[in-house]
């Protein structure tokens, strides 16, 4: 039997407090920055108090902006080292490795690394630059070891906020992966196993077709959220020194709050939207093009 | 059926919506409460305790009022862009406020600051203050937005026991820019693993390297300025200022400074570079007159020794041209909101922080210079802080930033340009690039070149 479909009224109504919450917490603030990217609108000084109208002159100014060139390329390379290869790769290998091992050993090595990702981020942030600052634990350790150090932080930025952002996150892919690697029936790798493959091959012609969805997945997720990251970078490096690791997120910030260029940095805003929307679409057609 | 669902839908919207809108009236019309917002940051909590005194002597004076502290936990930059974001709105702007006199002119114009020359002109106690002083609160449209809580002066401060042991006079008064670099290449020779000549770089410090460095520089050259008040144009590009950049070259290729990776390292301003000074790793810095606040009992690293120890110099000009020496003085104010509920309140307030009493007390605790002459007078300031009367001998040449709208925008370029040059960056590029930004800040038809 055809059901009626439920006309607006039936679903409208209920729903109503939810829009209206969304349309004032969500939708309301990014329509007020996607205003405010067209003004100057300034934190003191006269824009602060009647900010006008300027246009498109915001994106013109970001487009020959050599610093937000910078920045996007940093964003991009953050986010490719620390999400796409790091945490990605680094939880799979971890998830797979503590695939039927004794307890205890999956108890120790899953709190360790849940242990960097259940720290709040400032926390985790304030722990990673006394490890790696210039008198901090790593160069005391190399300095036992009777090897120099040097300040982690200032020669080698990039690497350093990606390795902190790795150690971060790799927890979330890790139980992301065991809980897909559960659902792979044992039999399958059984048969593979009789047909000669070794381990490589029935992982790459067996576990990851089936886990590919959930890889997908996790994908976006970490990707979008890593390309928001701003405390873990800032209590490191705050972007330096220069603009060394200076990412879109710390750019914006950097702008609209240190310069108290308000439009500029929600024009960067939208840029930043741009960029995850491109790694988002990249994901997506990834999806759709599975079988 | 459907309509009535709809209805009672409705009505829990209506609801919900009516109880978001409670919640978001809050107590603004409590006129008796005045809230007052400062910065507290690190060790710097002279400012606190003094207005945590003033808050309970006021309080007793006049019952049914409530002091409402807020202080504000952030370096300066972040405190800035903290207290400009409460002041953007009627709601949580505070009545009393702690502002730097570099962003007076800026907040005017942004509507956010309330005059107070009518309420000034009923307080007797205004004439107290140095009229120079004074300036510090004044905007361009002439009148007064905030009363100045001290001042202060720059220059060299030297460590005489390095000075002996690498054979230099202790009475050092260098007369060039030049005779500043020969002596920190004489102290680098004797002790390599001393910073020889501190100088306030990188981002971590924000106004401090714009200010103490660059600005101290440029003053000092036959350019002389960052902004002419005659023709009412910004300087840029400016030939002083990429002399200044070229001396940063200098201080920190030739490895005289602090390393690169010290600069970039928010730590190393904040509190390793004191503790470094009192265990005799600095010879020169470029500072200023409140670093004895740093090293009196209570303060950051307490050293009583440094009265012995740290001889003072004012910073020369680049060629001993006259007056042959160069100070800059800043100083914060306090100040009132124009969202203010309660103004009558604040000014008494106010005035109550920086009476005679309120001054003396805030001058010794926070080695400010006096702004007061009842204060300035008082035996009690010199016999704590021997260095008050040097760097009260500046007043008469030093000089003040011009504080304009536009000033924290020309800064944050001056010390990104200052950020570039310590890393290794071209000076003459650097200083072209600065002028570039500078056009684009002011405006093409407010630059001139110098």
């Amino acid at each position: 039997m055809r059901r009626r479909r439920p006309g607006v009224f039936a679903w409208l109504p209920p729903m109503v407090p939810t829009f209206l919450l969304l349309g004032l917490f969500f939708i309301g603030p990014i329509l007020w920055a996607a205003y405010t990217a067209f003004t100057n609108a300034a934190l003191s000084g006269p824009a602060a108090r009647d900010p006008e109208f300027v246009g498109w002159e915001n994106f013109r100014r970001a487009l020959h902006d050599p610093n937000l060139a910078n920045a996007v390329w940093l964003t991009v390379l953050f986010t490719f080292g620390s999400a796409v290869i790091g945490q990605n790769c680094l939880g799979m290998l971890l998830a797979v490795l503590m695939q039927r091992r004794n307890q205890v050993i999956r108890a120790i090595v899953g709190m360790l690394v849940v242990a960097a990702w259940v720290l709040p981020e400032i926390v985790a942030a304030f722990a990673l630059y006394a490890f790696l600052s210039g008198d901090g634990t790593l160069n005391a350790v190399l300095t036992t070891l009777g090897m120099e150090g040097q300040n982690w932080l200032f020669t080698a930025p990039m690497l350093a906020i990606i390795l902190g952002n790795v150690w971060r996150g790799t927890a979330f892919s890790m139980l992301i992966y065991q809980a897909a690697l559960s659902d792979v029936d044992v039999e399958l790798l059984e048969a593979a196993q009789v047909d000669g493959a070794g381990p490589l091959r029935r992982f790459w012609h067996v576990v990851l077709p089936i886990v590919r969805r959930t890889v997908m997945t996790n994908l976006m997720l970490i990707t979008l959220q890593t390309i928001g990251v701003f405390t873990l970078i800032y209590v490191l490096t705050s972007g330096g020194p220069g603009t060394a690791s200076q990412t879109l997120p710390l750019l914006m910030y950097d702008r609209a709050f240190e310069f108290g260029e308000i439009a500029y940095g929600t024009a960067i805003a939208f840029v930043l939207l741009g960029v995850g929307a491109l790694f988002s679409a990249i994901y997506a057609r990834a999806l759709r093009a599975e079988v | 059926m459907t309509l009535n669902r709809l209805g009672r839908a409705l009505v829990t919207t209506l609801l919900l919506t009516s109880a978001l809108a409670g919640c978001g009236g809050g107590s603004g019309d409590d006129t008796d409460r005045i809230r007052v917002v400062y910065q507290r940051y690190g060790t710097g909590i002279q400012l606190d305790q003094h207005l945590q005194q003033v808050k309970k002597t006021f309080e007793q004076d006049n019952p049914g009022t409530e002091i409402e502290l807020v202080p504000v936990v952030a370096p300066e930059n972040e405190y800035l862009s903290k207290v400009q974001l409460m002041l953007r709105s009627p709601r949580t702007a505070p009545d009393v406020l702690y502002e730097d006199s570099y962003n007076v002119n800026a907040d005017v114009a942004a509507g956010y600051l309330h005059p107070l020359d009518d309420q000034l002109h009923g307080w007797p106690e205004w004439n107290q203050f140095v009229e120079t002083t004074k300036q510090a609160g004044r905007a361009v449209d002439g009148r007064i937005y905030g009363v100045p809580m001290g001042t202060d002066t720059r220059g060299l401060w030297f460590n005489k026991r390095l000075f002996t042991e690498a054979g230099l006079p202790t009475d050092w008064q260098p007369k060039t820019w030049a005779e500043v670099l020969d002596t920190a290449r004489t102290i680098k020779e004797k002790h390599p693993d001393v910073i020889a000549l501190d100088v306030p770089a990188g981002k971590p410090v924000g106004e401090a390297a714009a200010m103490q460095t660059m600005e101290m520089l440029l003053y000092g050259t036959p350019t002389a300025d960052l902004y002419n008040e005659q023709s009412e144009r910004w300087v840029a590009p400016s030939a002083g200022f990429t002399d200044a950049l070229r001396f940063v070259r200098e201080v920190f290729r030739e490895g005289l400074g602090p390393t690169p990776a010290q600069v970039a390292d928010p730590q190393y301003s904040k509190s390793t570079k004191e503790e470094l000074t009192r265990d005799g790793k600095i010879a020169i810095r470029l500072d200023g007159s409140w670093l004895p606040g740093n090293w009196i009992p209570g303060g950051m690293v307490e050293w009583p020794d440094w009265v012995e120890v740290m001889g003072m110099a004012p910073m020369p000009t680049q060629h001993g041209q006259p007056p042959g020496k160069v100070s800059l003085s800043g100083g914060w104010v306090l100040s009132i909101s124009a969202h203010s509920q309660n103004k009558h309140g604040a000014f008494a307030f106010l005035t109550k922080a920086l009476d005679r009493e309120g001054s003396l007390a805030y001058a010794i605790a926070a080695s400010q210079l006096p702004v007061r002459r009842d204060v300035a007078g008082d035996p009690k300031l010199a016999e704590r802080n021997p260095s008050t009367a040097f760097w009260a001998g500046l007043l008469d040449i030093t000089r003040y930033r011009p504080t304009l709208v536009e000033y924290p925008k020309v800064s944050e370029e001056i010390q990104v340009a200052m950020d570039r040059v310590v890393n290794g960056a071209d000076p003459e590029q650097a200083g072209r690039e600065w002028a570039v930004r500078v056009r684009q800040v002011v405006g093409p038809d407010r630059v001139e070149e110098g």
